[in-house]
């Protein structure tokens, strides 16, 4: 009998003990904690403030960063989180944002949509934020979107996407389709051939990028010799390959995402395929992607963007020194980089010209102009995208791009192509909204 | 012995009715925020009630509930989807080029239908699954290689289908339940009250279920199947029962996870959370039924603690805790008492663990 007692005793102890470390976790996670580290620690450290930060209103602003840190995107999103980091800590230096200094409270997405939405809501309930730097997948940024908008609070985007998109609570500051797919496949109409094969990722971006390149091929009597899709991270590509030489198409259209890039170029330089049998184009191969494919397989191939490391602006001289400044010499900047930077400059400029961080005040004031890295920039008060300069860019053996073709002027961005007929089946029924 | 089982039995009795007073005091000390992320542990917290039925006390380990977490949080979720768009095309069908509602889209409009099904067809599927593996004596490591396969088959298809399930970006932007407002906190409170309901009556169920003949019947197909069948017993339709049953209880886990995350991707049901719902299992101590529900609250709890505190390196702490655990507590977070007696008590040898394990 009294051995029973005592197991029940322990039992009862262990139970205890289990509750109150639950409580304590708890606590720690709902009352921001105590330690307010000084503000010059929080600067050099940004990703150890998480929630230890307490801010002082009277004299900082609370801004939310939410990349995927971990997981299968962590490789892309670190650079276009730390280029956020930069752009703060540029403003900062400069006196901050009416007067405040702006406090980064960062998050990790952990490439899960629903931790993206957990951690924008945390970001806008719990630590009261009204901007969130953040996103790359279109997954993620379908995540974060009702959040912000119950929420009211505002989500910076930087990545070029699909479009078929306008929230009120989103500033996109990647290419709308007619800023980058568009013009890629009018330029590659005219210089390159008319037979296309279509080659992407199994998700939204691709599917609805081809579906508006089939569109426009069908307006301009060209032709689809092929449309193939491969799993997000697929690596074999020897199928694709023989397609490939079965249909011999004169331009390759790809929208592969992430680790595929890597397999799909290695594998098809193995083949015995360069860029003098057929040019593939693609949308999601930036400087720092060429870094992990190789120069050598890229060489002659094209991609179509807003910026390149090499564009000749003062504004992205001073820019790509201090990322390197920063980072490393080793690194190289690109467009999702760039769009990363300037639009927390964006933000900042926007807040100051409203006097307020409060969201309504800002969006109504965001129609402005910035210097950006790759060009003025200015935001679209129709559409809260911005207008960008197109750009179109041939790999160089030494992975950086030469620019071919640039639209002179930033193109006004058209998420749902409005302007352009031949895309009224796509896009009609939503753009009647 | 038989006073040492009870006074077990009474302790783990007290240890659920604190549980249960803790879960529900907390809403009034916590943020709006917290209590939906708490809300959203419970709804784990449930599915591991199943799972600890199947793996802890039957011995068959799945590593494919997320199928039938996922069938329960797409069926909510398409429910919830068609009173967005209150009955029109959702706004990724329009893209994917569809122009009418496919057939259980409509169908999952009504609410009561909705719920069945979420319910329902993850029970379904186990049945047919469950029937030919069991049936064919497809066992151990044999059967969770196929839960995995299933799985990856199950993710592929829901990308695949993109202009039925949303692909990759799953199915989001959710306005109401039943009517009501999904991102009013009052009827985030309620969800989590519902949430808690279950998990308690399910929790009652499941400890009525392992208590009875049946349960010793679970507790005999995982330490000698053959003894069993050989005494007269077809154990195969036990297997398939227990596993429809903690199906349906993964489909309900599902329905109340997406109404309070808002969102189901084919990532939240994919090969690797369908294997952290048995390390929840394992580190609250599998063959225990409370031990599991603790697991998971505390597995999440401590995965969102160290991802806002440490964002940059929150993994290798939640990394650590699980090697931690493993070692040192093979038997999970419920045998920490026994651990701390033996290590009081003089005496040797009076129980070995397998023992412990079925002794509730």
């Amino acid at each position: 009998m009294k051995k029973g007692k005592k197991t029940e005793h322990t039992r009862l102890i262990a139970g205890f003990i289990g509750l109150v470390c639950f409580l304590l976790m708890l606590t720690a996670c709902g009352d921001g904690g105590e330690a307010a580290s000084d503000q010059a620690e929080a600067q050099m450290h940004p990703s150890e403030t998480g929630e230890e930060v307490n801010i002082d209103e009277s004299e900082q602003i609370p801004v939310g960063i939410l990349h995927s840190l971990s997981g299968t995107m962590a490789m892309s999103e670190t650079s276009v989180y730390e280029a956020e980091m930069l752009a703060i800590k540029e403003i900062n230096e400069a006196g901050g944002v009416l007067g405040k200094e702006l406090v980064p409270i960062v998050e990790d997405g952990a490439s899960e949509p629903n931790i993206f939405s957990e951690r924008a809501a945390k970001l806008l309930q719990q630590d009261e934020v009204d901007v969130i730097f953040g996103g790359w997948t279109s997954a993620s940024r379908k995540a974060m979107l009702p959040v912000v908008e119950d929420n009211n609070g505002l989500l910076f985007y930087p990545v070029q996407y699909e479009g078929m998109e306008a929230s009120p609570n989103i500033f996109y500051a990647g290419a709308a389709p007619n800023q980058q797919i568009v013009p890629a496949v009018d330029w590659l109409l005219e210089n390159e051939g008319t037979e296309f094969f279509l080659l992407g990722s199994d998700y939204v971006f691709p599917r609805v990028a081809n579906q508006i390149i089939k569109a426009q091929l069908e307006e301009n009597g060209a032709a689809l010799v092929d449309e193939q899709y491969t799993p997000l991270g697929h690596t074999d590509y020897n199928t694709v390959i023989s397609r490939i030489r079965e249909s011999e198409p004169e331009v390759i259209f790809n929208t592969l995402n992430g680790d595929s890039n890597v397999a799909f170029f290695k594998q098809l330089a193995d083949a015995g395929i360069t860029s003098d049998d057929v040019t593939v184009l693609s949308v999601s191969v930036a400087e720092e992607e060429i870094r992990g494919i190789g120069a050598d397989v890229l060489a002659g191939h094209y991609a179509s963007w807003n910026y390149y490391q090499t564009t000749d602006t003062p504004e992205n001289e001073e820019f790509v020194a201090k990322y390197k400044e920063a980072y490393g010499d080793d690194r190289v900047t690109g467009d999702p980089i760039e769009a990363g930077y300037f639009m927390v400059h964006l933000w900042a400029q926007a807040v100051e010209a409203a006097g307020t961080t409060e969201v309504d005040a800002v969006r109504e004031a965001a129609a402005i102009e910035f210097n950006a890295p790759g060009g003025p920039v200015v935001i679209d008060s129709d559409n809260q995208h911005v207008y960008k300069t197109v750009r179109i860019g041939e790999v160089g053996e030494d992975g950086q791009f030469t620019e071919v073709w640039n639209s002179d002027e930033p193109v006004k961005p058209d998420p749902f192509l409005e302007e352009y007929d031949w895309a009224s089946d796509i896009s009609g029924t939503l753009a009647g909204e | 012995m038989k006073s040492v089982v009870a006074n077990y039995m009474i302790s783990r009795k007290w240890l659920l009715l604190a549980l249960v007073i803790l879960l529900i005091l907390l809403p009034f000390v916590l943020s709006d925020f917290r209590v939906n992320l708490l809300g959203r542990y419970l709804a784990f917290a449930i599915l591991v009630i199943g799972l600890d039925l199947l793996w802890g006390y039957m011995g068959v380990l799945s590593l494919g509930h997320g199928i039938f977490f996922g069938l329960g949080a797409y069926i909510m979720g398409i429910h919830l989807k068609m009173e967005a768009s209150s009955g029109g095309l959702p706004d990724f069908m329009m893209w994917s080029g569809m122009t009418e509602l496919p057939w259980f889209w409509t169908v999952l409009q009504h609410p009561v239908i909705a719920i069945l099904a979420g319910i329902i067809v993850p029970m379904i599927i186990a049945v047919i699954l469950g029937f030919f593996t069991f049936r064919n004596r497809i066992q151990d490591v044999y059967f969770t290689i196929l839960t995995q396969a299933l799985v990856m088959v199950t993710v592929t298809l829901l990308i695949s289908r993109q202009d039925v399930t949303g692909g990759t970006n799953g199915l989001t932007g959710f306005s109401t339940i039943f009517g009501f407002s999904l991102s009013d906190p009052a009827t985030q409170r309620v969800i989590y009250y519902v949430t808690l309901g279950c998990l308690v009556i399910i929790l009652l169920i499941c400890s009525r279920l392992i208590n009875s003949l049946f349960g010793k019947a679970l507790i005999a197909i995982r330490d000698g199947e053959n003894r069993l069948r050989f005494s007269g017993y077809d154990t195969s339709m036990f297997k398939v029962l227990v596993f429809t049953i903690s199906a349906g209880i993964a489909g309900l886990a599902g329905m109340l996870f997406v109404m309070q995350v808002g969102i189901i991707s084919p990532t939240q049901i994919g090969i690797i959370p369908s294997i952290e719902m048995i390390l929840w299992v394992a580190i609250g101590g599998r063959g225990t039924l409370i031990g599991p529900v603790i697991g998971a609250i505390l597995t999440n709890s401590a995965k969102t603690f160290f991802s806002e505190s440490y964002p940059d390196i929150w993994l290798y702490f939640l990394g650590a805790v699980f090697v931690i655990v493993v070692i040192f507590l093979p038997g999970g977070l419920m045998s920490l008492g026994k651990k701390l007696k033996r290590r009081n008590s003089n005496e040797k040898g009076q129980t070995n663990s397998k023992a412990d394990y079925s002794a509730s």
